[in-house]
Parts: C-alpha cells; sequence; structure tokens
C-alpha cells in the first residue's frame, strides 16, 4: 500500500492574479501576473522549472489547445509541459500532475499553473459548449446553475426541508462569503450583501436566484513546487506541503443508476475520505482549520458541508445558520470569499483556492487572517451533481 | 359488396395548449377582417418542440396500446405539413413506435385526401396487411386569417387489419366500400416550400366544387356497398360548418345524423379532419349503423363503413381523454413565436450551433427514436442509454445488456429546476432527474409543464418531441422528453 502523497510536495512560491472582469487582458496576460508572484515567493530562477503543467478549460474560448500558451507565454526553456483539463478540478488537476512528478523523484522543482480568460464569450454566463457527439443528441439544454439548482429540490425532498428554509440557509452562504470577499482585494466581487438581497434576486435557474450564483470571472493562479529537500536547501524551514491530492471520477452511477437521489455529490464523499485517510487524519472535523469548497452556486456549499464530513447528514442547513462556516466558526470556509466572489475562471479555481490555503497558513492572509491554521483543505467539483470529478486536497505546515 | 377490412383500434393526439380564438381576435382584430368575427372557443395549437411528426407519433402509440399488440405489416403517414419534404417521415414514426423492421413505412402527402386515401389503400388491402393509418396536421396560418382562426393541430391513427378480424377482436367499423373522383378542382393550395394556404372564395367552392363532385362519389361509393341513400344513419364530411348538411340533404341522405368535428375545443385538423370526423360519428353510431364518410380536396374520397360493437363507447372515450387535458396558450405571440412567425430576441445561447453527427444518430438510433435503454442480463439494472458495462456499482459487468424499451415505461421525478438562463423557445427550460419505474435514473427535458406545477416524486410519462433545430442546416432533430402523468 502506498503511502501516498503526503509531506513529498513543498510549495516554494504560489501567485494569484486580481480574478474579475479583465477586459483589458488575454490569458498570457493573466499568467504572467500570478507567475510574476509565485516566482518572487518562490525566489528560484525561471529556467529552475523542469517541468510544467498548464490547467485550462474552455481552449476553445481563449487561448486554443494544447500546453502551448504556457510555454510561448512564459518563454520557457523547452521544459516538458503537459496541459490538463478536468472540467471543474482542472487547476487542482495541474497540481496533481506538478506534484506527482516531484514525488516521483523526476524532478525538484515544478509548475502548476491554472488560467481562465472567460470574459471574451460576448454574454453573462458560461460560455455555451457542445456535451459530446451522444450526449448533446439526448441531454437536456442545460446550464450550469439548472444542474445545480436539482441538489436544492432533491436535498429538500430527502432531509424534509422546504426550499424557503433551504434557501434562507443559501442566503447565509452567499451573504457570508461575500463579507469575506469584501475582504479581499484580488476578489472580483468585493461589495457586501444582506440575505434579503439574495433571497430577493432575480431567479436564474429555480431555486438558484442571481445571488445564489458564483461570478463570472477571469483570472489566473499558479504554485511552483518543490521537493522538501530542494525546499531545505533553498533556505526554507516553514512551508507548506501537500498532505493529500485525491481526485474521484464519476463512472456514471449518478447518472443512470437509482442508487443515487440527487442530493449529495458522491465524487466529494469518495475523494474526502481518501484523501483524509492519505493526510492520516483521522477526526477531519476537528482537525482542518478552514477550507475553500466548490461553491460554484449556495446549495453546493450546503451539501458538500455533508459530503465532505464536517456536518451530519440533513444537518448542513442548522450548522449554516449557526455559523458553523463563518469566518469566526468552527472552520472558516471560504475566508477569501470563495468562487462566490472570485468567480470561477475554471482552470484557475483549484489553485486560487490553494493559494488562500497557502497564504493563511503561512500567516500572510493580511486582513483576512484566521489566527494560526495548521491544516487547510481544498475541494472542487468539476461537471455536474449527475457527472463529475472532485479534488479534494490537504495542506499543512510542514512538520 | 362485403366488409373489405376493419377499423381494430383508434387514437386521438391534441397537443394540451389551446388558442382562444377571442386571443386571435384582440390582436389581430384591428385588420377588420376574419379576425375580427366569431371569436369563440379555443384551436389546438402545437408545443414549440411538436409538429406533425411527434403528433403522430403520440397518436401512433395511443392507438397501439388499444390493440392488444398485434403485429404490424405497414405504416402509413398522411399529413399536408410533414416536417421532411425528402427523407421518410413515417419511418422515423414506426422507429418511434418500435415497430418491425419489415413494416411497410409510406408518407402520403400533397392533399387534404391523403388520411382518406391511406385508408381506402390500406383497406383495399384487406386481409393481407394490418396497417395502421395515422393522419397529422399542423398547419400554419397567417396571422389575421380565417384560417388562423379555423385550423386547428392534431393527428388520429386508426389500426386497419384484414376482412376478417381476429378472434376475440371486436372491431370499431369495418369499412365496406372506397370510391374516388379527382378532380383539379383549387379550393385552396399551397406551393412547395411555402408557410401558408392559399384560399379561393367559399360561395364558389361550395357551389362548384362541393356540390358538385361529392354527390358523384356518394352514390358510387353506396353503390359499392349495395346501400340506398336511405341506408346511411351516419355522415360526415370535411369543409366548411353546413356544407355537410346541405350534400346531405342534395344526395338523399334522409336519416342521416351529420357528424361535426370540434370547432370549439380544437379546430380543423387538415389532413387529420376526416379520421376525426369519423370518430366523432362513431361515438355516436349504434352496432351495425350505416356510416359514410367524404373528403373533400382536388376531388372526393367516400367511403361507407359499418360501426362495430362498443365503437360508440371506444370513440368517445378517446375523444374525452384526448381533449381532456387542456391548457390555454394566453401569450398570442408566444403561439406566432413557436410557429416560427415572429423571432424573438433568445439570446447569445439560441445561436449554439445543433449540428448533428449523422453517424452518431444511426449508431444510437434505436435508443433515440424508440427510446431504447439497456437492461442488465446480470443484475437486471435498466439503465441508459444502453452501455458496453452495467451502470450499477455492485454489478459493472460486461457485455449483459439487452435492449429495454423505455417509451411505454413511466417514472418519478427525483430532482428538477426551472431555468431560466438555458435556451428553448419556452423558458423556462424545466429539466430533471427522472427516475425510472423499471428501475434507473435518466436527466431528461420535460415538456407541456408550467413554473410551480412540480415537485419531487411527481409521477411523469414520456413523450417523442422535438429536441433541437439546426437552423443553419435546417434540420430538426427529436428525442423523447417526460411530462406529467
Amino acid at each position: 500500500m502506498s503511502d501516498g502523497i503526503r509531506d513529498k510536495v513543498a510549495i516554494l512560491g504560489m501567485g494569484c492574479s486580481k480574478f474579475g472582469e479583465r477586459w483589458s487582458c488575454g490569458a498570457d496576460d493573466l499568467m504572467l501576473e500570478a507567475f510574476g508572484e509565485a516566482l518572487a515567493d518562490a525566489g528560484v530562477e525561471r529556467d529552475a522549472i523542469e517541468a510544467a503543467w498548464l490547467g485550462i478549460f474552455f481552449d476553445e474560448q481563449s487561448t486554443g489547445k494544447s500546453s502551448l500558451p504556457l510555454a510561448m507565454t512564459l518563454r520557457l526553456p523547452g521544459i516538458p509541459v503537459t496541459r490538463v483539463e478536468n472540467l471543474c478540478a482542472t487547476g487542482t488537476e495541474a497540481l496533481r500532475g506538478a506534484a506527482y512528478a516531484i514525488a516521483a523523484g523526476v524532478c525538484d522543482i515544478a509548475l502548476a499553473m491554472g488560467v481562465e480568460k472567460l470574459k471574451d464569450a460576448g454574454y453573462a454566463g458560461l460560455p455555451e459548449r457542445t456535451k459530446g457527439t451522444f450526449e448533446d443528441l439526448y441531454l437536456p439544454s442545460s446550464t450550469a446553475p439548472g444542474a445545480f439548482a436539482q441538489l436544492a429540490s432533491a436535498y429538500a425532498a430527502r432531509h424534509g426541508y422546504t426550499i424557503e428554509q433551504l434557501r434562507r440557509a443559501m442566503a447565509h452562504i452567499s451573504r457570508k462569503s461575500h463579507d469575506n470577499g469584501a475582504r479581499n482585494p484580488k476578489a472580483h466581487l468585493r461589495n457586501r450583501i444582506t440575505e434579503e438581497q439574495v433571497l430577493g434576486a432575480p431567479m436564474i435557474s429555480y431555486p438558484l436566484g442571481v445571488l445564489d450564483c458564483c461570478g463570472v470571472s477571469d483570472g489566473a493562479a499558479c504554485a511552483i513546487l518543490a521537493s522538501p529537500r530542494m525546499a531545505r536547501t533553498l533556505g526554507r524551514k516553514d512551508f507548506v506541503s501537500l498532505k493529500a491530492l485525491q481526485l474521484a471520477a464519476s463512472n456514471g452511477v449518478e447518472m443512470g443508476h437509482q442508487s443515487w437521489d440527487g442530493s449529495s455529490t458522491l465524487t466529494t464523499r469518495i475523494a474526502a475520505a481518501r484523501a483524509f485517510r492519505e493526510a492520516g487524519l483521522e477526526r477531519p472535523r476537528d482537525q482542518i482549520d478552514l477550507m475553500e469548497v466548490h461553491d460554484c452556486f449556495s446549495i453546493t456549499e450546503l451539501v458538500l458541508m455533508e459530503d465532505l464530513g464536517f456536518s451530519d447528514e440533513g444537518r448542513a442547513p442548522h450548522d449554516v445558520l449557526e455559523g458553523r462556516y463563518d469566518r469566526d466558526g468552527a472552520i472558516p470556509c471560504q475566508s477569501d470569499g470563495g468562487l462566490k466572489c472570485f468567480g470561477h475562471p475554471i482552470g484557475a479555481t483549484g489553485l486560487r483556492m490553494a493559494y488562500e490555503i497557502y497564504l493563511q497558513l503561512l500567516g500572510r492572509a493580511g486582513e483576512r487572517q484566521l489566527g494560526s491554521p495548521v491544516m487547510g483543505l481544498t475541494h472542487n467539483l468539476g461537471g455536474i451533481p449527475n457527472r463529475n470529478v472532485a479534488s479534494v486536497a490537504v495542506l499543512g505546515l510542514a512538520t | 359488396m362485403g366488409e373489405i377490412a376493419s377499423i381494430v383500434s383508434c387514437g386521438l393526439y391534441v397537443p394540451l395548449w389551446r388558442l382562444e380564438r377571442a386571443r386571435i381576435a384582440e390582436a389581430m382584430g384591428w385588420l377588420g377582417s376574419a379576425a375580427a368575427h366569431g371569436p369563440s372557443g379555443s384551436r389546438a395549437v402545437c408545443g414549440w418542440d411538436e409538429d406533425a411528426l411527434t403528433m403522430a407519433v403520440e397518436a401512433g402509440r395511443r392507438c397501439m396500446a388499444g390493440a392488444q399488440s398485434r403485429p404490424l405489416d405497414a405504416l402509413s403517414l398522411a399529413s399536408t405539413t410533414l416536417p421532411f419534404a425528402d427523407r421518410s417521415n413515417a419511418t422515423l414514426v414506426a422507429e418511434a413506435l418500435d415497430l418491425p423492421e419489415s413494416a411497410r413505412t409510406s408518407d402520403h402527402a400533397g392533399s387534404l385526401r391523403a388520411a382518406t386515401t391511406a385508408l381506402a389503400e390500406a383497406a383495399r388491402r384487406g386481409a393481407e396487411a394490418s396497417t395502421l393509418v395515422i393522419a397529422s396536421d399542423a398547419r400554419l396560418a397567417r396571422p389575421g386569417s380565417a384560417a388562423e382562426m379555423e385550423y386547428g393541430d392534431g393527428a388520429v391513427a386508426l389500426l386497419i387489419a384484414g376482412g376478417q378480424p381476429p378472434d376475440g377482436c371486436r372491431p370499431m367499423a369495418t369499412v365496406s366500400a372506397v370510391a374516388h373522383v379527382s378532380a383539379d378542382f383549387i379550393d385552396h393550395y399551397r406551393m412547395s416550400g411555402e408557410p401558408f394556404d392559399y384560399a379561393l372564395e367559399e360561395r364558389w367552392v361550395r357551389d362548384e366544387g362541393v356540390a358538385k363532385l361529392v354527390p358523384g362519389a356518394i352514390s358510387r361509393a353506396l353503390d359499392l356497398a349495395g346501400l340506398t341513400p336511405a341506408d346511411v344513419d351516419h355522415f360526415a364530411m370535411t369543409g366548411m360548418p353546413g356544407a355537410a348538411r346541405r350534400i346531405a340533404q342534395s344526395a338523399g341522405l334522409v336519416r342521416a345524423r351529420v357528424g361535426e368535428g370540434l370547432r370549439e375545443d380544437c379546430g380543423e385538423l387538415g389532413a387529420a379532419q376526416p379520421f376525426l370526423l369519423l370518430l366523432s360519428m362513431l361515438s355516436a353510431a349504434a352496432p351495425g349503423e350505416r356510416l359514410l364518410l367524404a373528403g373533400f380536396a382536388q376531388g372526393v374520397d367516400a367511403l361507407v363503413l359499418l360501426a362495430g360493437e362498443g365503437a360508440a363507447v371506444r370513440a368517445r372515450d378517446e375523444l374525452a381523454r384526448a381533449l381532456a387535458r387542456s391548457r390555454l396558450e394566453p401569450h398570442y405571440t408566444r403561439y406566432l413565436a413557436h410557429r416560427g412567425l415572429l423571432v424573438p430576441d433568445y439570446g447569445r445561447r439560441a445561436e449554439r450551433d445543433q449540428r448533428t453527427a449523422q453517424s452518431v444518430a444511426w449508431r444510437k438510433h434505436r435508443e433515440l427514436a424508440a427510446f431504447i435503454g439497456g437492461r442488465c442480463g446480470a443484475c437486471g439494472a435498466v439503465q441508459f442509454p444502453k452501455s458496453r458495462v452495467c451502470v450499477n456499482p455492485e454489478c459493472r459487468r460486461a457485455d449483459t445488456q439487452c435492449e429495454h424499451r423505455l417509451a411505454e415505461t413511466s417514472g418519478r421525478l427525483r430532482s428538477f429546476t426551472e431555468d431560466w438562463q438555458a435556451y428553448t423557445p419556452h423558458p423556462p427550460c424545466v429539466y430533471g432527474n427522472v427516475g425510472l419505474e423499471a428501475g434507473g435514473n435518466l436527466l431528461m427535458e420535460l415538456t407541456d409543464v408550467a413554473p410551480g406545477e412540480l415537485e419531487v416524486g411527481a409521477e411523469v410519462r414520456f413523450v417523442f418531441r422535438i429536441k433541437d433545430c439546426d437552423r443553419q442546416r435546417a434540420y430538426r432533430r427529436y428525442f423523447w422528453k417526460a411530462t406529467r402523468g
């Protein structure tokens, strides 16, 4: 039995662009913005990077396919560069590629870059895309909010809530994230909102109003990883290392089998269990100090609290309303504002989450700093509840 | 002459939506034309995802459901509004109905007599074949025209069996004789590719066309059946209201009760109107009574029929069932938009390329047209689409699945949403996870549902509808949707 990735990979430096409607920037500008910060943070030369991974989802909307956009933008010196795409887990997938290369011992320094330039679509929301040549012939003409909105109806039915009760907890989630985002200069949306505003917002996909939805933004984030040995050689003492990095892909059960009732995300449960094992966390509720989860929609964050095991089954609305996941709660969730305020430039998101955990663990989160956390979690859910890729990463201070 | 064929089952489909004539008058009455007059009742209108083909499938399903799984030799589809000018519409209907590959399929088009002619041909094939004859029409009408007021959308299917009905089967009616008159008399016409009919003066049509051509066909049909005009108990004829009564009088049908269509609830169904009239006559007919049906269009088809036992109840049930479900379309402009007569701004999402990979569509045609999933021979799990490896997490065996048709099953809604962002001609786009009665789950679009009326656990059934329209390549593709049970 392999002992996994725990403490085999150090984060040498990270960078994150300002997220938002970056009308004047292309994907190249965003990548350079994040990379500049990461390189300075890591304190190494560009040419010390031995391999790189690029995460981008909508290649057809911005950069085109392949790893070339990264290699050419950074003028990397002919090193191996790999482009990855795994739905909304794309950023974490890039991190995983680079981390596995370090853990395998095939290189000492590697780069993971995630970027997405969404705001060239010409309209609000995510760009339209094909689901596949066969899928287009039978799957509904759906949108992301519509796919996730269904979690609400299924969750309410399963646990005996009314939609109105759920919506109050969902409104709390959005309000909380905006409170956090308001403290973050890199967030796209920095306004505070009230729960009444959330509840009264125009309906996007019942029961999700527009303020239950995350923003649509441009952004990039990156990590420069190294082996712990290299980190120490470079003089690092307190550094953040990867404790777990897990991924679970749907095999079609949710789409086609009656055992799934639509009220949860199966893959999150699988990835979380494996990640906690990999990180050696036996009591994650007590051991995880903060988390960044895939709050593409308020209802997603709500059900994830149970899927990740932080709330008991059917109790998430209560825990949310009691402030358990607020910044002063037991396990602050989205201390940087989350997808809600950062928007979701898909390739960048997983790395943007890791960036916040990284800053918090190193005590560098400024106005947002949450005491002295030692262990944080990131989670992505790529796709739709019916079929998706979930990633769970645990980051901690190196011991 | 003896009976040449039997009608052993029937199916009527009327779309859910009704447009009140008062709404048309309200919107178009300023023209001072036909739209200002007679705004009583309502006409049936297709939903955005319906056309003559999808309605034919629904009528056909209904008809076959009442026919105790009879083997079928042929499908005839009659309509003046078939979506494809070159691609056998009947063949797609046959696939949707999961008819045997060996069934002969044919489109009958080009005239409002298409259905009566197809019925006559099916009847003449007599003992050698059983034929499903489906008549379906969804005619466009110019806004403000009389046609817009009078036309309705709908489909009727009749199952025709050989001369001797099979054991234990009581035919609804038997066809005794058919007679035809062909005459290029143009009461109205529509050139190929044109959207609207062009109608000629009603008085000329009545006096010079109907009055002169119909009686000859009637007397020939009665002669063939060995009957006199006084033997006819029920008579119905397509065309203008009142015309049938006039003809009954002039043709000496002294005892005949004159059957009528469904102007108040439905409108004039085009090629399907003669079949609707037949159902209407049957609903009032005692066993053994003689029926005479005339279809007028560039000539006349006249059919003499004998009502069977139980026909009245069956026809009444069918009419009542089809009309029971209805919903008013409150927006005249939405009706126009759904018929393509007004092009609203559907937003940028509507620009998505809807190209169909035809090689995939053919590879998966059983799934897509007949709504056939897989049933695992090892664990019994039903799944859509049929796949190589079973989806049941406890099974996952390879190559164990056989075909399992889902179209005639039901399901329950496990989750849903009303999506105001996704493109649909009828916002919001409603879709959800449907738990199949047979087991398994499928994410499906719902149709004919209004916001606020769904709940988790609601029963749904499945209907064949237009899935997407590819405007770039002038193509329509179809798939099954869920609708309230």
